[in-house]
């Protein structure tokens, strides 16, 4: 009944959904969450749900996620299980400070054992947005407000709860902080959670994210995640996507980078029936680096669409972007890569490559470079493939004595590895490799063999 | 060793093998020569399993096994190796994990257990003595980046490490310097013994210098034209291509 509904009812449904239960949403917050709300709901009102076509939306329908009927929870559940005995990170070697929000909620229970240093604020954004009131006014909402996506406004209007983090200036982490969120419950689930991430001067800091579901109901996670970075902070942030089949996941992420700034995102997409990631980088002054890496390995009916806009607004920076795909069977796939290089920017150096092998006739990919340079004096390039696995490479390993199936795995993993490299957490590129290797293999189920153990 | 009787093979439909006949037995070094296009690397690329050429007659066996009927990994595994005139450029895949893999393939398939890391690496040390191949080229991806010759020479040494019962050689002189070829064919030299055999590929008879071959065989749009001893490829250097041609006519 709900897949035959046009974005333009669900537009209606949605907004209904905002007015009639505007007092809960907005109960117990502060007014610096709340204040965005309104205005924000009526920008989703304007753009509505973007149709198949539209400029950013080419080959992706975004019904496909918001079409279906979710429930919605605008109070947090009393939680009567501590989701970390539920879960054990599966890697013995991956030692990391571990947070866990559980359907975009942040429960405080739940994040006892992080054992985070005492200078790092790692809370709920519910409470850092009166706890921290002055850094979080600052920051909230003002990259997604730059970039006004229907996606994005529509998690402004809604998102009531997610993950805070304060590195301060000067503070160099030592293990990276990973943060699991978990999606589960018995009806179908909509979660807007929306997490504001603060990297002081100088900082350093990793943080990964793995998205995971642990029941079988249709989710649609619509997540946005400011990330701002000051002057000379190293920032990593890597995204493991490994939701199930049925559920659809959006992420948007805002990165702004401050004055040789140094950053690098990530993100894997394993499973996950609808993906859609938007990645904004912002060099808004100079001598900033940003680095952004995406590798999504797909089969069955799985559809993931990587939109990322990198926007070089001042002279000398760097930007450095892969991704890659592997689809298998029907699993469709696009790539729309923006980059703007402003009319001062001279000396940006920009790359881009986009690289794509279908494995069958029936995977499709679809890739979009999109550079705009309105600067004379700047490095800039960019590739797109889309092909097989590469034959003569095959016969060749075969004619050495490794079989057929070995030699298309190895030639795979070559090609995903070239993105795996470029993590910057060593212990992390042998468990990205193990996990590309074991999903190429088709033995990692998505609720077994990642980071963490789902009973 | 290697029976091959009235072997006919072509791409696409275009028949380019048109009924090869040859034996090569243990201990035997073969020349092949032959103007450009006559076929002299689509047998070599047919015999190793290449699946663009279809087979169309004639059979090959191998140890008196039918190698047509052969993936090309169980061709490999049963000991033909071959070693490519274009190696291919692999990037992300590591020569140390390439060899590995084939090396512990090759034993699977005769029952043996995987070698251990120790023993390997050992291995690995060994057999880069005998193409003098550096260090550095072992640490990289499969050819990645490799000049010409170091990409020769590390044909020679893949044929070192999986120690095959027969090596074809698809020109492995062409574009190879004369220190380099020097360096690769005593790495061929090094590697015969009474048992295994060897087929070079050859346009020119300079290789043959280095590598004295027992048999001649002369490949012309085809067919093999002519058989003879090692003295028929100076005869060949010294008359020209054109001396068989005009021959075959008539």
């Amino acid at each position: 009944m709900s897949e035959s509904i046009d974005s333009n009812t669900m537009k209606y449904k949605l907004i209904n959904l905002y007015q009639q239960n505007r007092a809960s949403i907005l109960e117990g917050l502060p007014e610096n969450m709340n204040r965005y709300r309104d205005a924000a709901i009526r920008d989703f009102d304007r753009m509505g749900i973007p149709e198949k076509g539209e400029e950013k939306y080419k080959y992706t329908d975004l019904m496909w996620a918001f079409g279906k009927t979710y429930g919605y929870a605008f109070k947090a559940h009393t939680i009567n299980v501590d989701s970390s005995t539920l879960f054990q990170c599966a890697v013995p070697d991956l030692d990391t400070h571990t947070l866990i929000l559980e359907n975009g909620w942040f429960y405080e229970r739940n994040n006892e054992h992080a054992a985070l240093p005492k200078e790092i604020v790692a809370c709920s954004i519910r409470e850092a947005s009166v706890t921290h009131a002055e850094l979080f006014a600052k920051h909230y909402n003002q990259q997604a407000q730059e970039h006004p996506e229907s996606v994005s406004v529509f998690n402004t209007a809604f998102a009531q709860d997610g993950m805070f983090l304060y590195i301060p200036d000067g503070f160099v982490m030592g293990k990276p902080i990973q943060i699991i969120n978990l999606l589960r419950g018995n009806n179908p689930l909509l979660v807007n959670q929306r997490n504001l991430i603060v990297a002081g001067k100088n900082s350093q800091a990793k943080v990964i994210v793995c998205d995971h579901t642990l029941s079988h109901q249709n989710f649609l996670s619509n997540t946005v995640t400011e990330v701002f970075v000051d002057e000379q902070a190293v920032f990593d942030y890597y995204n493991i996507q490994n939701q199930h089949n049925q559920s659809s996941q959006v992420a948007s992420l805002y990165i702004y980078q401050k004055k040789g700034s140094n950053t690098l995102t990530n993100t894997l997409t394993l499973h996950g029936g609808f993906v859609r990631n938007n990645v904004f980088v912002k060099l808004a002054e100079e001598h900033a680096e940003a680095h952004v890496y995406g590798l999504s390995l797909i089969d069955g009916k799985q559809h993931v669409d990587n939109y990322t806009f990198i926007d070089h607004a001042v002279p000398n920076c760097l930007s450095n972007e892969m991704y890659k795909n592997i689809l298998d069977d029907d699993a469709t796939g696009a790539f729309n890569g923006r980059i703007l290089v402003r009319k001062d920017a001279q000396k940006t150096r920009a790359y881009q490559s986009n690289k794509n092998i279908c494995l069958t006739p029936t995977a499709r990919f679809f890739t979009k470079p999109q550079l705009e340079i309105y600067a004379d004096d700047v490095k800039c390039s960019h590739g797109a493939t889309v092909g097989q696995i590469n034959e003569e490479a095959q016969f060749y390993l075969q004619s050495r004595g490794i079989g057929g199936r070995e030699a298309r795995m190895m030639l795979m993993y070559a090609f995903a590895y070239e993105v795996i490299r470029n993590i910057r957490v060593p212990v992390l590129v042998e468990r990205y490799g193990e996990l590309v290797e074991r999903r190429l293999r088709g033995e990692l189920s998505r609720c077994e063999g990642c980071f963490v153990h789902c009973n | 060793m290697l029976h091959i009787k009235n072997l006919k093979a072509g791409v696409d439909g275009k028949e380019i093998l048109k009924g090869i006949n040859l034996e090569v037995k243990p201990g035997e070094v073969h020349a092949i020569m032959g103007p450009n296009g006559s076929g002299k690397s689509t047998l070599s690329a047919v015999l190793a399993g290449n699946g663009r050429f279809t087979v169309t007659d004639g059979e090959a066996t191998f140890n008196g096994k039918n190698l047509l009927e052969m993936a090309p990994e169980d061709r490999a595994r049963e000991g033909l190796f071959l070693s490519f005139q274009y190696p291919v450029e692999i990037p992300g895949v590591s020569m140390v994990n390439f060899m590995k893999t084939a090396v512990n393939e090759h034993r699977k398939y005769q029952g043996l257990e995987p070698m251990s890391a120790g023993d390997f690496l050992k291995m690995l040390r060994d057999k880069k003595q005998v193409v003098e191949i550096d260090d550095r080229l072992t640490s990289r991806s499969v050819n990645e980046g490799f000049s010409g010759g170091e990409k020769k020479k590390n044909e020679i040494f893949q044929m070192a490490m999986l120690e095959p019962k027969l090596s074809i050689l698809d020109e492995t002189d062409s574009g190879l310097d004369i220190d380099a070829l020097r360096i690769v064919a005593n790495g061929v030299n090094k590697l015969k013994n009474a048992n295994n055999a060897t087929i070079v590929i050859t346009h020119y008879q300079r290789l043959l210098d280095y590598i004295v071959p027992d048999v001649v065989h002369i490949l012309y749009n085809g067919l093999i034209v002519k058989t003879g001893g090692k003295e028929l490829a100076l005869e060949l250097e010294a008359k020209g291509y054109d001396w068989i041609k005009e021959a075959v006519k008539v």
